[in-house]
């Protein structure tokens, strides 16, 4: 039996490395977007433009102008001469935000009275503009502490010391990259297995196979392994440029990672086997697959934190393998993670792993009577 | 027996393909999946799941002693809609947490808190997040910060310690004035779908009929090569249209994200996109010869791109000069702002003109390149 089981895995796998495109397919891709991705995903805004209309004359203004030119997030302060230029520059999406100093601005300040600046920003980019007023409200902030000095009248405000644990800078690749490991691995080792039948049973060569000796349970076997190795291999390369390549550190345990890999990559398996189980064509099991792929991506907590969902969403996410590997794989990276947590987020993947690939096989048993 | 004009065949001809791929598809219940069911779907979790704006965060609150000034705080955390937090008295208490990820943050107040909470010489306060989720953590640590700002700027209001700032920055959000997130995403999320139909579908229809041979038949036919692009591109089409009158219909009813534009343009706008798309689909698989490179190949070239690089989600000035560059080559990094546009802001012509035009040389480049490689594919 294992003789039979060991064939079809051999040719299972030729069947994949043989043809140079698919070939090409398991290895340009992943490598080419774990770089380009590494390095766009992130929620960090600089380089914006920014619009000013000082209509004030005085020193104060254009202080506060230079502070705001200086400032490291914006590539480009442009300025304004008249008031109708204010929505051109945003409705052209020229400038992600305006700031507009009126002509009593300065006169305020020197009459101790409170003086208002508008900073109309670009809702259309909410997020990016969310941030940006961050940024505006620092330099104000900073503005007017340093006025506040200058008057010696009170103590300037305290500020919190704001620190981020295990990655102090908080570089958006090291939280993505280890991230990127779950999401590059599910979708190839996915869209393989369920390919995997889906083709032959296309091609009719999987009638073929039923008349072999091999039992259902053998063909699923071989080909689950296959596609076991594909992705333990496909996470292995990523892993290796992570860390060689684009600097990630890794502070944990290695073994630990690769057992939350193991029962990930099994999780995956199952489901693209279940998948391949219902399907009759490999378009339907690429676009089945991909009707998985997107939400179990969207709910991982890869993009936005888990708790963030509504509750009813909430139940849905415990069915996402990538929700549970994302924070194994986070957490070993950057935190070593030690067994004790790593194995709180392992079982739930081991559950997911065990229902579809049970449910595949019965399904499997079930189609071919 | 006279023979038919010309143009009347071809006609009849593009037609008679039309109708064929218009069955093929409707006939196949994963069509369906995708042009209807993936993109409702996806607004659906976009709309309720996926929200930029942080709520009920998990931070850990550490009181080494509380004191008047603690509590204080303490309330004005409790009623932040933005986290749910955890009192304890030890750090050590809630280190543990934060490496097994079930808290984003800690906020410690030392005992020391009530004597320098009023001064800069001293930092009263230590915010501390999980800096292994980059993107959450730089958020927590902003709202925290601005959680303390305003608390202290009560405190002090409290106790008469005059401390009006002399400048006051007013924000305006145009557009948008809520920061409603969904306002955004979800107009951007109508190009993501139109991309899955137009190159994941795409690619796979049209690669299955090259690994079957059905190519080759179709082109012993008298059917011109112009007369296959448009045959084989029309029912996608105006799957991809149906897709997006789908989404946009949901966007506006269901969400009820405003829409400023006219729909006209919308549908002008959007047949660029689509053809433009399209056209990437049909590259595809042409080149693939296989079901499995074009969907790899589509998923690599339409969807994830259409995510990750056409500032839907991620900033495009804030990437690296070389990705900069990249983005400039998707067609999805021009309809994502004209979407956005037309949704929240208008038919404005600034926006609308220079992205449709470079949507349109695009999808000009990419059928030439078709027509090429099909041709040489036959030969």
């Amino acid at each position: 039996m294992w003789q039979r089981i060991r064939f079809l895995i051999v040719k299972e796998l030729l069947a994949l490395w043989r043809d140079p495109r698919s070939r090409a397919i398991l290895i340009v891709p992943p490598v080419v977007q774990l770089i380009v991705f590494s390095f766009a995903m992130t929620q960090e805004v600089t380089s914006v433009r920014l619009a000013v209309l000082n209509e004030d004359l005085g020193r104060p203004s254009r202080e506060l102008v230079e502070r705001f030119a200086f400032a490291p997030y914006f590539s480009d302060v442009r300025a304004l001469k008249r008031d109708g230029e204010v929505r051109q520059a945003l409705d052209s999406a020229d400038a992600i935000a305006v700031l507009r100093i009126g002509e009593d601005f300065s006169r305020d300040i020197a009459a101790g009275k409170p003086a208002d600046v508008e900073l109309i920003l670009d809702g259309r980019r909410s997020n990016a503009a969310q941030i940006v007023e961050g940024y505006a409200t620092n330099i104000v902030a900073a503005y007017n502490a340093d006025l506040i000095a200058a008057g010696g009248l009170v103590h300037p405000p305290s500020v919190v010391v704001a620190r981020s644990w295990f990655n102090p800078n908080l570089t958006a690749r090291w939280g993505t990259v280890p991230g990127l490991i779950g999401t590059l691995t599910m979708l190839l080792g996915m869209v393989v297995t369920a390919l995997s039948v889906a083709r032959e049973r296309e091609l009719g060569t999987f009638e073929q196979l039923l008349v072999s000796p091999l039992r259902p349970i053998e063909i699923l076997i071989g080909k689950a392994v296959p596609a076991f190795i594909v992705g333990i291999g496909e996470a292995t390369l990523i892993l290796v440029i992570a860390v060689l390549a684009l600097g990630v550190p890794f502070v944990g345990s290695l073994a630990l990672l690769y057992a939350g890999l193991a029962v990930y990559i099994a999780a995956v398996i199952g489901v693209g086997l279940f998948i391949s189980s219902l399907v009759a064509t490999q378009q339907q099991a690429i676009l089945g697959a991909f009707t998985f792929f997107a939400p179990a991506l969207l709910l991982s907590g890869f993009f936005t934190p888990v708790e963030n969902m509504p509750r009813w969403l909430a139940p849905v996410t415990l069915g996402d393998p990538m929700r549970y590997f994302t924070v194994i794989s986070r957490g070993v990276f950057l935190k070593a993670m030690r067994l004790a947590e790593v194995a709180q987020n392992l079982w739930p993947m081991a559950v997911i792993a065990l229902v579809t690939l049970s449910a595949a096989t019965w399904l499997f048993g079930r189609r071919l009577e | 027996m006279p023979k038919p004009p010309e143009t009347s065949s071809a006609a009849r001809r593009i037609g008679a393909l039309v109708r064929k791929e218009l069955l093929q598809v409707l006939r196949d219940p994963s069509s369906l999946l995708i042009g209807g069911v993936l993109p409702v779907l996806l607004l659906f979790l976009f709309g309720y799941g996926v929200s930029l704006d942080l709520q009920n965060i998990k931070v850990c609150v550490v009181v080494e002693q509380t004191s008047p000034m603690t509590t204080s705080f303490a309330a004005s955390l409790a009623h932040s809609p933005f986290f749910s937090a955890r009192w304890v008295r030890d750090r050590r208490q809630c280190e543990g947490d934060l490496v097994a990820g079930r808290i984003k943050g800690m906020v410690v107040l030392p005992a020391s808190f009530q004597a320098y909470s009023m001064r800069s010489d001293d930092a009263p306060i230590q915010v501390l997040v999980d800096g292994s989720d980059t993107n959450t953590a730089g958020l927590v640590q902003n709202y925290l910060v601005g959680l303390w700002q305003n608390w202290l700027d009560e405190e002090q209001m409290m106790h008469a310690e005059t401390m009006t700032p002399p400048v006051n920055l007013v924000p305006r959000i145009w557009y948008n004035p809520a920061h409603e997130s969904r306002d955004f995403l979800l107009p951007g999320l109508v190009a993501l779908n139109m991309t899955l139909v137009g190159t994941l579908l795409t690619a796979l229809v049209v690669a299955r009929e090259w690994e079957r041979g059905t190519m080759e038949a179709l082109m012993a036919t008298p059917i011109g090569i112009v007369e296959l692009l448009i045959g084989k591109i029309t029912p996608y089409y105006l799957l991809g249209m149906a897709a997006m009158a789908l989404s946009v219909g949901t966007t506006i009813l269901v969400f009820q994200v405003p829409f400023r534009g006219s729909l006209l343009v919308l549908a002008g706008v959007s047949s660029v996109f689509l053809v433009a798309m399209l056209a990437i689909g049909l590259l595809i698989s042409t080149i693939a010869r296989n079901q499995f490179v074009a969907s790899q190949a589509a998923l690599i070239l339409g969807f994830l791109p259409a995510t990750m690089l056409s500032g839907f989600l991620f900033e495009i000035p804030s990437m690296p000069l070389p990705i900069r560059i990249l983005t400039y080559a998707l067609p999805a990094r021009y309809f994502v702002p004209s979407l956005q546009t037309l949704f929240l802001a208008g038919d404005v012509r600034a926006v609308l003109q220079p992205n449709a035009l470079a949507m349109g040389f695009i999808a000009l480049i990419v059928l030439g390149a078709v027509a090429r490689v099909t041709r040489l594919r036959l030969d």
